[in-house]
């Protein structure tokens, strides 16, 4: 029984502790969350009210009144669950239907697990606050988000119906174009950092500045204003890329309500079609958090002092810990904001055009890009 | 060593099937080899983009449209045969609901046709008011269109703004008629009533707020290059084919060509009023867009016009053997109260003969066409809807675009189903 005491017992739970923590404490609630505040914020462009009733029904348990917190309408993510969980699981007659139950899942899942190498803090009780801490961090979202477009493609397919078809060849084909402009625009990022670690790419931008804003660590080089440059074009592209990438106005396509009824998942209900809907905004989080970790210094605050391995378990290094994955979660709501921002103030591309616009202009630019910046690190000492 | 190349071609599915076309429509048969397997897509009757119950059947190369078959009649409910079966006044309610977004404009149209059988002139006060109500019901008309056109190419925010302006005209309309959506405020020769004391505040209070609503909507189109794309080339109708397929109001004009009745043929003295028409160029969906904006600004010209100089006295046509008595003297006299359920049950002594009278709606010509034997009932009705006439020129403008062109077509063309089915 000594190979027992070989297997890290406490680093796996550390692990399933901080999946756990992860998915159900922090993405699930900010995806749902992330729907209110997108009907919400949506009603506070359109000048309308958006969902403001829905309290939590704690008068079930046998309280006098319903809670309703300073906002109201915060418990709607949580009817909208129910509601989803209690529909009729229906399956149409014509489909294939391994696929078609296989597909929400990998439309949920990818999304989901391009979170395990984001670091989302520094360092909690001992622990560093990410769940893979791996070598190939940034290839690994990129490998797994590009699994993505299966679950999307096979919704399509397997419906066996038209409208969802001409959604799904629309989304693979603008998957996998602005897949590599998404690529090629963190290649300028990667050739800075000189590390595909996510923690490292954060540890740079603590030591020379944000890569976006390179005056945060209190001094600006002449070499980091020129590197400004070909970060805020990378930055541009692949906020732009990730836009296509999650499917997102002005890039909706595969699911443009007015043209093909409700794309890809058109014949899908209930539990089922809750899963492509969260699915899209986990991928949008996770999208968020790949810009904010690249670009905006992940979890660091600036001219704050940063805790230590040994320092995170006294009160104030843990207060500092979480601080940090506060700080983490803000920039990350705010991108959020600005992504449906865009959404509700933007008419939508035509596929031509979506498809021209990625392999014409922001390809070449993001390819062009990198040589700018090999040239500057090469040159510029 | 002596090279030889050969130009490599590959064209992209759009000029690939307009090549295809021009095969078959150079009089070659059979499959060409230029297309591929078509899919045959059918667009509605339920379906978000096509405002109502219009179908399309369509076929598909890819994305690309070879041929669009418009299907219509899903809201048919026998307007015109039902006309035959009522009094001319009885028929008034069934104008609310041919173009409902402008139920209005629709009263006016029909009244003037029965007039027009009469042979009566309106008292200026009451062809100001129905001036009003005519340009109410275009604003009303063309944000709705200019909204769902919006929704249509996915800016779904610019459907909402237009619609709080909407919210307004109803609530002018409330005023006015006492309805706020089908509004039947019309009768032969004259209106319900008269417009009341707190109309005049709201609707001068709606005209300012309006123009700058509206131009906000325009910064967030008009110049946006997604929008200008979507839009610009797409669905050109050319000069001869919109005068040929005989296409009215806004789409006309969008192809240039500068037709208005209300300056060709004035009627409620447009001729009056100080107004431009504004036209197009090219055509396509961005013209009639712009065409529509404008002319939302030129009836807000029009409306401050008339409420400036709104003339003062009768609403009604002075016709007292046709004309409804006041409703004390049906009460109180013997001969009032006879004159009531006469005409209330055999209708107006229209003389026999047919007279067309066409007023130049929102959405284009609405005209009416009656055949009259005498009496108080059409021996035949004959509504001509523009919507049915402008989505004629569907299968002629849709194949060779792509399947996102067909919204922003069908938005742009602006045409309600329940004129067109009737």
């Amino acid at each position: 029984m000594d190979f027992l005491n070989d297997i890290p017992w406490m680093l796996i739970a550390a692990s399933i502790a901080k999946t756990l923590f992860l998915i159900f404490g922090v993405v699930l609630p900010i995806v749902s969350y992330t729907v209110y505040a997108e009907r919400r914020v949506s009603a506070l462009i359109q000048d309308r009210l958006g969902p403001n009733r829905t309290g939590f029904p704690i008068s079930l348990f046998g309280f006098e009144k319903d809670l309703q917190l300073f906002l109201g309408g915060l418990g709607q993510p949580i009817a909208d669950a129910v509601k989803f969980l209690l529909k009729e699981e229906f399956t149409p007659a014509h489909v294939n239907k391994f696929y078609f139950w296989l597909a929400p899942v990998l439309a949920m899942v990818p999304a989901l697990s391009t979170l395990a190498v984001l670091p989302f803090g520094n360092y909690l009780f001992g622990q560093k606050m990410v769940v893979a801490d791996v070598n190939v961090g940034i290839l690994y979202v990129f490998a797994i988000a590009s699994i993505g477009v299966y679950g999307i493609v096979l919704a399509g397919w397997s419906s066996n119906s038209k409208y969802p078809f001409l959604g799904s060849i629309r989304a693979s084909s603008q998957m996998i174009s602005y897949e590599l402009s998404l690529g090629l625009s963190a290649v300028p990022v990667l050739l800075i950092i000189g590390n595909l670690n996510l923690s490292q790419a954060i540890q740079y931008q603590i030591e020379n500045g944000w890569l976006l804003l390179p005056f945060t660590d209190g001094n600006l080089t002449l070499r980091e204003l020129l590197l400004w440059i070909p970060v805020l074009i990378s930055f541009i592209i692949f906020t732009i890329s990730m836009f296509a990438e999650t499917n997102r106005l002005p890039f909706d396509l595969p699911e443009s309500e007015t043209e093909l009824v409700a794309g890809y998942h058109t014949e899908y209900s209930a539990m089922k079609f809750a899963l492509f809907f969260l699915g899209e905004y986990a991928a949008m989080i996770a999208g968020s958090s790949v810009i904010v970790v690249l670009f905006l210094g992940g979890w660091h605050i600036p001219f704050l002092p940063i805790n230590t391995l040994e320092s995170s378990t006294t009160p104030a290094g843990i207060a500092l810990g979480f601080l940090h994955i506060t700080a983490f979660f803000a920039k990350v709501v705010g991108i959020l904001l600005f992504f449906i921002w865009v959404r509700w103030t933007l008419p939508r591309f035509r596929f031509d055009q979506l498809m021209k616009l990625g392999w014409l202009y922001l390809f070449e630019i993001a390819l062009v890009n990198i040589f700018i910046t090999a040239a500057i690190l090469a040159l510029v000492k | 060593m002596a090279v030889t190349s050969q130009p490599f071609e590959q064209p992209d599915t759009l000029t690939k099937t307009q090549a295809a076309l021009q095969h078959l429509a150079a009089g070659n048969s059979g499959a060409s080899d230029l297309l591929g397997e078509k899919l045959v897509l059918n667009m509605g009757p339920s379906h978000p983009a096509t405002h109502g119950v219009l179908r399309l059947v369509l076929e598909l190369d890819g994305e690309v449209i070879t041929k669009a078959t418009p299907d219509v009649g899903y809201l048919h409910r026998g307007d015109e045969k039902i006309a035959e079966n009522m009094t001319y006044n009885q028929f008034v309610p069934y104008t609310d609901r041919l173009d409902y977004l402008a139920p209005l404009a629709n009263n006016v149209a029909y009244a003037m046709a029965v007039e027009k059988l009469m042979g009566w002139e309106l008292p200026p006060r009451g062809q100001a008011i129905r001036v009003i109500c005519c340009e109410l019901a275009r604003i009303s008309s063309h944000l709705l269109g200019l909204g769902a056109f919006a929704m249509d190419t996915g800016a779904m925010t610019v459907f909402l703004y237009t619609f709080t302006e909407r919210e307004k005209i109803y609530n002018l309309c409330e005023v006015i008629s006492g309805a706020r959506f089908t509004t039947s405020y019309t009768r032969i020769g004259g209106m319900t009533r008269d417009l009341q004391e707190p109309f005049f505040p709201m609707v001068h209070k709606f005209l300012d707020e309006f123009i700058p609503s509206l131009d906000e909507v325009d910064n967030l189109l008009s110049r946006n290059r997604i929008f200008v794309d979507r839009t610009k080339d797409v669905g050109a109708i050319s000069k001869e084919d919109a005068i040929s397929y005989g296409l009215t109001g806004p789409n006309l004009r969008g192809s240039g060509v500068d037709h208005d009745l209300r300056k060709k043929h004035p009627y409620l003295g447009y001729e009056k009023y100080d107004f431009d028409v504004p036209i197009g160029s090219a055509g396509d969906c961005y013209d009639r867009y712009l065409c529509r904006v404008e002319e939302m600004r030129q009836s807000v010209k029009i409306l401050r016009q008339v409420l400036d100089k709104l003339p003062k006295g009768p609403i009604t046509v002075s016709d007292p053997k046709n004309l409804p008595p006041a409703k004390t003297e049906v009460m109180t006299k013997m001969e009032e109260l006879i004159h009531h359920f006469i005409l209330h049950t055999e209708g107006i002594k229209a003389p026999p003969g047919e007279v067309y009278f066409a007023a130049e709606n929102p959405k284009g010509e609405l005209g009416f066409y009656i055949n009259s034997k005498g009496g108080g009932v059409p021996h035949r009705l004959k509504i001509r809807a523009p919507s049915f006439v402008n989505l004629s020129i569907l299968p002629k403008i849709v194949p060779g675009h792509l399947m996102s062109d067909v919204v922003a077509i069908l938005g742009s063309l602006d045409f309600v189903m329940g004129e067109s089915d009737r």
